[in-house]
């Protein structure tokens, strides 16, 4: 049994699930930034495999997926930076406890 | 004067004024304060040339072939090709009297302002007054659309306001102004009416074309009834007509050349022009004609009896202008245009002269109670004799001025409506006595005012500028109402017929009427010479008591002395209690709980609605993310199963 592009789509899928789910139900929000990436990362897998299958002599999704790990990577170094600055004021990082805007 | 007055000059008749008041309102008032006569010079050079173009106006139109100048218009106004208000004039006989009225009256009182008004502080304001007040009377005298009329109709009305209450400072000077104002509302009500029904039902307020519908019958009926009734309501509340005549009496806290203004060329008269101007509207609906002739007569007699017991000199006079404009309504009503036009010709004149003499009177003694007046005929020689030849005038003395119109109205009402014609004739009687009071208890006896060493205190004459204009008027209350001797004035208003100089002059006393024993010139004769007689008995011979009369008669008394009740019953009665308590409090209830509480109630609704949906947003961005990707995968299944 040969590797086909359905195969990477489900793990993509999968993957995105997994994320999201993480991100809609998890109250900690280091644990709601991890399952962000994974969506990512999920997207990612999806990229690369589309271009290996549809557009083999291109790497137009291998390029992309490059520049959205650099991105992740940035937006994981900001996420953890606001995490870090509401545990200092608010000694908490449970996001049903960070309701300072609500009414 | 040979030529036919060129287009341009007509237009200047109303514009002359009304820049004279552009002038003195916008370059003299606020720059030359310190000259005040500079105003007056203006105002009077204004209306000078307005009467000299006047005159030029009469001859042409005398000299045009149907009494009539074509003036060209122009569009005003166009709505959609449907409605064309033209801005144009109408130059016909009767505009051409009212014009020489106007003007000339107009002239004479505001020459007469420049000695009473002398040291007004705001002798600038008054002129500028005077001035846009003529222009609105001749403006609307002149133009020849209701639309327009109307406007000008108002204009005269808030003159009359701005003039009534021009010592704003004393308030019943501005209520009187504001009791003014408001009463001849109600009837300028009717007349706005009626022009919105003309307009909706003909399409157009050219009063020619209206006049023509009138004619042909294409407006007739109910239609047409409406429209004259309305626009007689109008002349009610303006001529101070039975009901709304009350405004008039308080009219009196303007300035008195004022009350002369008003009562003599301008605003009173706006009311029995519009309904002469009007007349084959009326002509053409029974009942309208009726109502004029029944609201004119009852008017006449009801205005008289309160002139009998009034003490202040020019509150007398207005009951008599009501009472002699009731007389014009009634000839209107009976006789025709030339018949109630020729009255307010001849009235404009001598009642001009009973205000300026009654202003010239104050001016001697400082007040206008005739109770401390007297023995005036000594000291004011030319008040005295102007003043005796208006009353003799009003009075209906022939060969005065009063005795021609009046005998043609009193004929044609024998004709028409006689009961009218006995209310009218006992009038006559009333006129003569209320005059002859005042004449008697103001010049004659002795000086009854106090003689502390105050100016009033001494009685003198007043200064030639407040004279002259006075006898000039002296002389048109004797011999304006020669121009109908022949029948010309009739004839030139289209109407009546004519006769020979001598034959006109001695007409009333040769020719028996059926049903009266006498001619009729002598029954008024002698009527009005009763009058003067009592009034001679009582207050000069002092044959009878006052006081007796009065305690005789003393429902009576109080009856027309207080008014029939009449501001009583509009102030406590329908004021206070079925406007203020009854309509307003209704229309304040449904005001607060009906508009003020459906707008409130959408506005709770939308708080409370908010209240419970706020619930919803619980600031939890995980459940917002949720619901995004539950709609999300409902629109995928929806779009799925939908193929």
């Amino acid at each position: 049994m040969s590797l086909g592009l359905e195969h990477y789509l489900v793990l993509s899928a999968a993957l995105f699930s997994i994320g999201l789910y993480g991100a809609l139900t998890k109250r900690s929000a280091v644990v709601i930034l991890m399952s962000i990436e994974l969506m990512l990362n999920a997207t990612n897998i999806a990229l690369v495999a589309f271009s290996r299958y549809i557009v083999p002599v291109l790497l137009t999704g291998q390029v992309f997926t490059i520049f959205s790990i650099v991105v992740a990577a940035a937006e994981a170094t900001v996420g953890l930076a606001i995490i870090m600055a509401i545990y200092r004021s608010r000694e908490t990082i449970d996001t049903t406890k960070i309701d300072l805007m609500k009414w | 004067m040979e030529t036919v007055i060129p287009n341009e000059l007509v237009w200047l008749i109303f514009l002359l004024p009304l820049l004279s008041f552009a002038v003195i309102s916008l370059i003299l008032r606020p720059f030359f304060s310190n000259k005040p006569r500079l105003s007056g010079y203006i105002s009077i050079s204004a209306i000078f040339g307005s009467f000299i173009l006047s005159i030029w106006a009469l001859t042409s139109i005398l000299s045009a072939p149907s009494h009539e100048l074509a003036i060209p218009d122009f569009n005003w106004l166009v709505i959609d090709s449907a409605i064309t208000i033209h801005l144009g004039l109408i130059m016909d006989s009767l505009t051409a009297v009212m014009l020489i009225v106007v003007t000339l009256v107009s002239l004479m009182i505001q020459m007469y302002s420049q000695g009473y008004m002398q040291g007004d502080p705001s002798y600038h304001r008054y002129y500028a007054y005077m001035s846009l007040f003529t222009a609105s009377m001749l403006g609307l005298v002149m133009v020849d659309n209701l639309l327009i009329m109307f406007v000008f109709w108002e204009l005269v009305g808030l003159c009359s306001y701005l003039l009534i209450g021009f010592w704003f400072h004393r308030p019943a000077a501005a209520n009187a102004a504001k009791k003014a104002f408001i009463v001849t509302r109600i009837g300028d009500f009717g007349f706005l009416a009626a022009i919105l029904l003309l307009l909706s039902k003909t399409g157009t307020l050219d009063i020619a074309q209206l006049h023509s519908l009138a004619i042909a019958g294409t407006l007739a009926g109910t239609v047409l009834t409406l429209a004259a009734i309305g626009i007689f309501l109008g002349a009610v509340g303006k001529s101070a007509q039975f009901p709304l005549h009350v405004w008039l009496p308080d009219a009196m806290e303007g300035p008195t050349p004022v009350s002369a203004l008003i009562h003599a060329a301008t605003m009173v008269a706006a009311g029995v022009f519009l309904v002469a101007r009007m007349f084959p509207l009326f002509e053409h609906s029974e009942v309208a004609l009726l109502t004029v002739a029944i609201i004119g007569g009852l008017t006449a007699i009801f205005a008289a009896t309160m002139g009998l017991v009034m003490t202040d000199i020019k509150r007398v006079l207005a009951y008599s202008t009501i009472s002699q404009l009731g007389y014009m309504m009634l000839g209107l009503g009976v006789g025709g245009i030339a018949i109630g036009i020729f009255h307010l010709f001849n009235h404009a004149f001598f009642k001009a002269l009973l205000f300026l003499g009654a202003g010239s009177v104050s001016h001697a003694t400082g007040t206008f109670d005739m109770r401390q007046m007297g023995g005036l005929r000594k000291v004011m020689p030319w008040t005295y004799a102007t003043f005796l030849i208006a009353s003799l005038s009003i009075a209906g003395i022939w060969p005065l001025a009063g005795f021609w119109s009046k005998d043609e109205i009193l004929l044609s009402s024998i004709n028409n409506q006689p009961i009218l014609f006995y209310l009218a004739m006992v009038t006559v009687f009333m006129t003569a006595f209320y005059m002859f009071r005042v004449v008697f208890l103001t010049f004659g006896g002795q000086y009854r005012g106090d003689n502390s060493g105050s100016h009033s205190a001494r009685p003198h004459e007043s200064p030639s500028v407040m004279i002259m204009p006075m006898v000039v008027l002296a002389v048109l209350a004797v011999g304006s109402g020669w121009l109908n001797v022949t029948g010309g004035f009739s004839q030139f208003l289209g109407g009546g017929e004519t006769r020979g100089f001598f034959e006109g002059l001695f007409h009333g006393f040769t020719h028996t009427l059926p049903g009266l024993p006498i001619p009729l010139a002598w029954i008024s004769l002698i009527l009005a010479g009763l009058g003067i007689l009592l009034a001679y008995a009582i207050y000069s011979a002092r044959w009878l008591s006052a006081e007796r009369i009065t305690r005789l008669f003393a429902p009576l008394h109080m009856l027309f002395s207080r008014k029939y009740w009449f501001d009583e019953l509009y102030e406590h009665i329908i004021a206070r209690i079925v406007l203020l308590k009854g309509l307003f409090a209704g229309l304040k209830f449904f005001d607060s709980r009906g508009i003020d509480g459906a707008v409130n109630g959408i506005a709770r609704t939308t708080v409370a609605t908010g209240r419970v949906i706020r619930k919803a947003q619980t600031g939890q961005l995980q459940l917002y993310g949720m619901f995004i990707i539950l709609g999300v995968v409902a629109i995928i299944l929806a779009m799925y199963l939908s193929g």
